[in-house]
C-alpha cells in the first residue's frame, strides 16, 4: 500500500469512527486505536499517539456548541481537571514504561467496559439532594435550563468523584482516549451531577485532559505526522458532520450496533494483548 | 427568553463560557487548516511512496521538539508543517485555559484562579518538562 491509499483509507475509517462517535454519543475515539492497531497494524505506540491528537481535536470542537446550550459547569470541570490532568501525565509517562501487550490488554478491558456503559439502563439521579459542605465551598452546585424551568443541583461526594477522575485521565494518558465514560461515571454516579451538565462537562473536560499526556507522547516520538493527519481530519470531519445530522429514530439501533462494534474490538484486543501479538 | 437568562445566577460564567467554546473553535480550525495544507505538499512529495508502521522507531529529533519542528515548517516540509498544526491543536486546551484563569480573575474568585493556577501547571510541565 503506497502513502496516498494508506492516508485515504485511513482518513476514511477515521471519518466513519468520528461520525458514528457523534451519532450514538459514545466518541470516536475508542476505536480509533483498535481499528489502526488490528486493521492497519500499525503499531499501537503511534496509533495512541495519533488517537489523542483527534481526542483534542474532537473535545475542542464539539465544545462551541455545548457551552452555548449551558449545561455545562466550568468550576467543576476545572476542579476535576486538576485530578485528569495529573493523572494523564501519570498515564502517559507509564505508557512509555510498561510492555504494549501489557497497553492492549487494558485497552481491550476499557472497551468491553464502555460497551457495558453504552447499554446499561440509567437510573435518573435523585432529586432535591441537600447541599454538601465541601461542594458548596467550592462553588459546584448549579442549575441549567430544561422543560417547565429552571432545575438546581447539588453536587454530592466530592472526593470520590476527584479520585475517579484521576483514573480517568491515568487512562486517557495511557491509552490515548478521551475515557468519557469513565468521565460520566465520576459525575453522574458518584457525584450525582445531573446526566446532561455531566456529558457536556466531561467533554469539556477532554481536550484539557489529552493535552496533558500530548507533551509526553510528541516529545517521546510518538506522534507521527503522516499518521497523525488522516486520522485528526478524518475524526473532526466525521464528528462534526454527525452533530449536525439528527437521526432520532436511527440512533437506538446505531447505539447498539455500535457497541457490539466496541464489544467485539475489545475481545480482538484482550486477545492480541494476552497472546503477545501486539 | 431575557427573564430566563437573567434568572441563571451564574450568568458571568455563561458568557465566559461561550467565549472559551468559540476560542475553541478557532483553534481547532486553525490547526486543521495547517494540517490540511502541509498534507497536501507531504503527499504530492511521497504520495507514492510505501507506507509502513508496523514496528516503532520513534520520530527523529526534528518532529519531537518545538525548535526542530518550527524549522522543519518555515522551510516548507509537509510533515514539519503538519506537526505544526498538531502543536497548535495541542496549544488550544492550554490557551483555554489561559483564559480561564483571566476569567476567574475578574469574577474575584482566587479559589479558582488558584485552581487553574494548578491546571496549567501540570499542562506547562508536560509540554516543557518533557524536553520538547
Amino acid at each position: 500500500m503506497n502513502t496516498l491509499e494508506f492516508t485515504a483509507l485511513v482518513g476514511a475509517g477515521s471519518f466513519v469512527a468520528g461520525l458514528l462517535g457523534a451519532l450514538t454519543g459514545l466518541g470516536g475515539g475508542v476505536v480509533l486505536v483498535p481499528l489502526l492497531a488490528l486493521f492497519f497494524k500499525v503499531d499501537i505506540r503511534y496509533a495512541i499517539g495519533a488517537s489523542l491528537v483527534s481526542v483534542i481535536a474532537t473535545s475542542s470542537g464539539a465544545a462551541a456548541a455545548y457551552v452555548k446550550e449551558g449545561f455545562s459547569n466550568i468550576r467543576i470541570g476545572m476542579f476535576l481537571e486538576i485530578a485528569t490532568t495529573i493523572g494523564a501525565l501519570a498515564g502517559a509517562f507509564l505508557a512509555t514504561r510498561i510492555p504494549t501487550t501489557a497497553i492492549a490488554i487494558v485497552f481491550g478491558v476499557m472497551l468491553l467496559y464502555s460497551a457495558y456503559f453504552s447499554r446499561k439502563p440509567r437510573l435518573p439521579n435523585e432529586r432535591n439532594l441537600p447541599p454538601n459542605p465541601l461542594a458548596t465551598r467550592l462553588k459546584m452546585n448549579g442549575s441549567f435550563p430544561e422543560a417547565g424551568g429552571i432545575r438546581h443541583y447539588n453536587v454530592q461526594n466530592v472526593p470520590a468523584g476527584f479520585s475517579l477522575m484521576f483514573g480517568a485521565g491515568t487512562l486517557s494518558g495511557l491509552l490515548g482516549i478521551g475515557s468519557g465514560a469513565v468521565k460520566v461515571l465520576a459525575m453522574d454516579q458518584a457525584m450525582k451531577i445531573p446526566f446532561k451538565v455531566s456529558t457536556t462537562t466531561s467533554n469539556f473536560m477532554i481536550g484539557v485532559t489529552a493535552a496533558a499526556s500530548a507533551g509526553v507522547y510528541l516529545s517521546r516520538g510518538y506522534v507521527d505526522p503522516g499518521l497523525a493527519m488522516p486520522v485528526m481530519l478524518g475524526v473532526l470531519a466525521g464528528s462534526f458532520l454527525g452533530s449536525r445530522i439528527l437521526v432520532e429514530t436511527e440512533t437506538k439501533w446505531l447505539r447498539i450496533i455500535f457497541s457490539v462494534v466496541i464489544a467485539v474490538l475489545g475481545l480482538q484486543m484482550l486477545y492480541h494483548g494476552l497472546t503477545g501479538k501486539i | 427568553m431575557p427573564g430566563l437568562i437573567s434568572s441563571l445566577k451564574n450568568w458571568d460564567d455563561q458568557r465566559t463560557e461561550t467565549f472559551i467554546g468559540n476560542l475553541l473553535r478557532v483553534g481547532v480550525l486553525l490547526a486543521a487548516s495547517v494540517v490540511g495544507i502541509g498534507a497536501i505538499i507531504f503527499l504530492h512529495k511521497y504520495g507514492g511512496m510505501a507506507s509502513d508502521y508496523r514496528a516503532f522507531h520513534g520520530e527523529p529529533e526534528q518532529f519531537r521538539t518545538i525548535r526542530g519542528i518550527f524549522h522543519e515548517a518555515l522551510t516548507f516540509r509537509g510533515r514539519g508543517i503538519i506537526q505544526l498544526g498538531l502543536v497548535l491543536l495541542m496549544a488550544t486546551p492550554v490557551a483555554r485555559v489561559i483564559f480561564s484563569i483571566w476569567a476567574f480573575a475578574a469574577e474575584k474568585d482566587r479559589m479558582y484562579v488558584f485552581f487553574t493556577v494548578i491546571v496549567l501547571a501540570v499542562l506547562l510541565f508536560s509540554f516543557l518538562g518533557s524536553g520538547i
